[in-house]
């Protein structure tokens, strides 16, 4: 009933030691101005939680599994959907100085 | 069909830009494609997540389109109520928002986690299986209930801070306890039994501590907390991912969780203020400096003369607050920069770690009135600056500019890095009125010499500043 791929033990460690460097090296160089989309954006992603508790929904076999499912779902999806829009909105207002910055210098962007 | 290697590849594929999307949100240059390389990342796992469905366990086979059903209204209703409420959010708002749909996400790991203990699967699933389920449990509860007080408080739904009598202890025992529950499901789950009263009775003790751990600290407190529980909702999202053996939820569980946990403490060192300190809620509690000893007196000035000033000065430098933008006056701000701007005034805004709500909130209230980005900077990389600006003035802002920070050792602000604008010729400061900061210590910055108070609303003092400099020519 589980998907095919089993991840116990020390590959579990290892996943999970190299995700946490991830995180904290992609952190650690972002300059302050880039904290709260940032932090908003994090948010976003944790928002994959939606994909298990579809997995616990769709294998619910109880009325209290399908309602505690319905509400994983529910919370689940708001959290994505919501962390979306807002890192969005958020990370749209981000311009360099005026027009003419994109104008003249637009071989700046990288 | 072989719908769990497509399941697999997608997951995997979705991984990668999740951690490509973070990538390049780490730059304003390309932050704006990071959310939408992330996003896509999203839709895909979302989309393949369908495919679950025709590969359900036998006990779930007859309720699989009831099931299918409940998940497309699920998703309807999470998806649209928060995209809706995402859209409509005033930009000041943003802090609670995201503390909101943090909970929310806490509370999906937490709904993973009481399915995964009340199925009677632990036997089969194994010991590290089962502690994984309860401590994901535990987190996403405490990460639910705490984001939905954070949110309260910075709406301003919930304005008292209760501190019970020994709040420590309380918080300990409610901990062992959950902890002791948690074990007590986790070895009656190894012998084959199911309690659902003991497990309702551990997600109650959870969210009770989410409340309790919450509830004591301050409203300036909360940009690190929402930062924490965010940290906590990644882990817990991580630890339901090895429950289920999902491999984006691991991965992208535990990225957020480091990288969120690396901004808490970033964000607390900015404050000068350990962890253990915001968590343990001893703000408030020290001693205020002693407002007597400071000398002299605060000096008002119109906002005309605050206008002329800086339209005839070489170099300003502008200290925005959380008050400029509580009073919506970025815009107008922004305008009378470009006035200054036109006179060849060299402007800079100087944003302090934590102005704001959250770090980098300020900068984002600023973008939003068009300001662009590379004439605002950090607190490193302005602070020296000071020294040589003509003026420098202050909207709204209060404690991370009290010079009392660097001087005296009995504040409660000592220590914490401030923005040096007591060194600037001359200084401005626009207030509404003659109150002190969120951490209720006077500050000597407007008591100083070169120190003016411009009194009033910053929206109605920007309006004024705007035609004082207007009728210049």
């Amino acid at each position: 009933m589980d998907a095919t791929t089993t991840i116990t033990g020390f590959v579990a460690l290892y996943i999970f030691m190299l995700a946490a460097f991830t995180g904290y090296e992609i952190i650690g160089r972002v300059p302050a101005i880039l904290h709260t989309p940032l932090m908003s954006g994090s948010n976003f992603i944790h928002g994959i939680v939606v994909v298990g508790a579809m997995w616990a929904l769709l294998n619910a076999s109880t009325p209290l599994e399908q309602v505690i499912g319905f509400f994983g779902v529910l919370l689940g999806a708001g959290n994505a959907a919501g962390g979306y829009v807002v890192t969005e909105r958020m990370l749209q207002m981000f311009k360099s100085s005026d027009k003419r910055a994109d104008k003249t210098t637009s071989t700046d962007k990288e | 069909m072989d719908t769990t290697l497509i399941i697999e590849a997608a997951y995997f594929v979705a991984a990668l830009l999740f951690i490509y999307g973070l990538k390049r949100m780490a730059s304003p240059v390309t932050a704006r494609s990071g959310i939408l390389v992330a996003g896509w990342g999203m839709v895909l796992a979302v989309a393949v997540a369908f495919l679950y469905g025709l590969d359900v366990n036998e006990k779930a086979q007859p309720h699989v389109w009831v099931n299918l059903t409940l998940v497309v209204i699920a998703l309807g209703i999470g998806v649209g109520w928060a995209w809706y409420s995402g859209k409509k959010v005033a930009m000041t708002d943003m802090p609670q928002m995201v503390a909101l749909y943090n909970g929310m996400g806490g509370g999906a790991a937490a709904a993973i986690a009481a399915i995964e203990l009340f199925s009677g699967n632990a036997q089969s699933h194994g010991i590290v299986v089962t502690i994984l389920a309860v401590l994901g449990g535990l987190i996403g509860a405490v990460a639910l209930s705490g984001s939905l007080i954070a949110w309260a408080k910075l709406d301003g739904r919930i304005n008292k801070t209760v501190r019970l009598p020994g709040q420590q202890a309380i918080n300990a025992a409610l901990f062992f306890l959950a902890l002791a529950t948690g074990a007590a499901i986790t070895t009656a789950g190894l012998a084959g039994e199911v309690s659902i009263t003991l497990v309702a009775v551990f997600f109650v003790i959870s969210l009770v501590l989410g409340v309790m751990l919450t509830n004591p600290i301050g409203g300036a407190d909360m940009p690190v907390v929402i930062s924490l529980y965010n940290a906590f909702t990644g882990l817990a999202v991580a630890f339901e991912g090895f429950v289920l053996q999902n491999p984006a939820m691991i991965i992208a569980g535990t990225v957020v969780g480091s990288a969120g946990t690396l901004l808490t403490l970033m964000m607390a060192k900015a404050m000068n203020r350990p962890v253990s300190n915001v968590i343990f809620s001893q703000f408030g509690e020290t001693d205020d400096g002693g407002d007597s000893e400071i000398e002299g007196s605060m000096k008002a000035a119109e906002a005309s003369d605050a206008a002329i000033a800086m339209y005839y000065a070489n170099k300003v430098i502008i200290v925005p607050g959380y008050g400029l933008a509580v009073a919506q006056a970025q815009h107008k701000l922004y305008e009378f920069v470009k006035l200054l701007q036109k006179q060849g005034v060299d402007v800079r805004f100087a944003i302090h770690p934590v102005a704001g709500r959250m770090p980098g909130h300020m900068n984002v209230l600023l973008a939003e009135a068009g300001v662009p980005y590379d004439i605002i900077f950090d607190l490193e990389d302005i602070n020296e600056d000071f020294a040589q600006a003509d003026v420098a003035i202050v909207l709204g802002a209060n404690d991370v500019v009290n010079p009392a920070a660097r001087t005296k050792k009995s504040s409660p602000i000592y220590g914490m890095p401030i923005l040096n604008v007591d060194m600037a010729q001359t200084a401005y400061v626009v207030k509404r009125g003659q109150g002190k900061g969120y951490s209720g210590v006077e500050n000597e910055l407007f008591y100083a010499d070169n120190t003016s108070m411009v009194y009033g609303d910053a929206q109605k003092v920007m309006a004024q500043m705007i035609e004082a400099v207007k009728s210049l020519g």
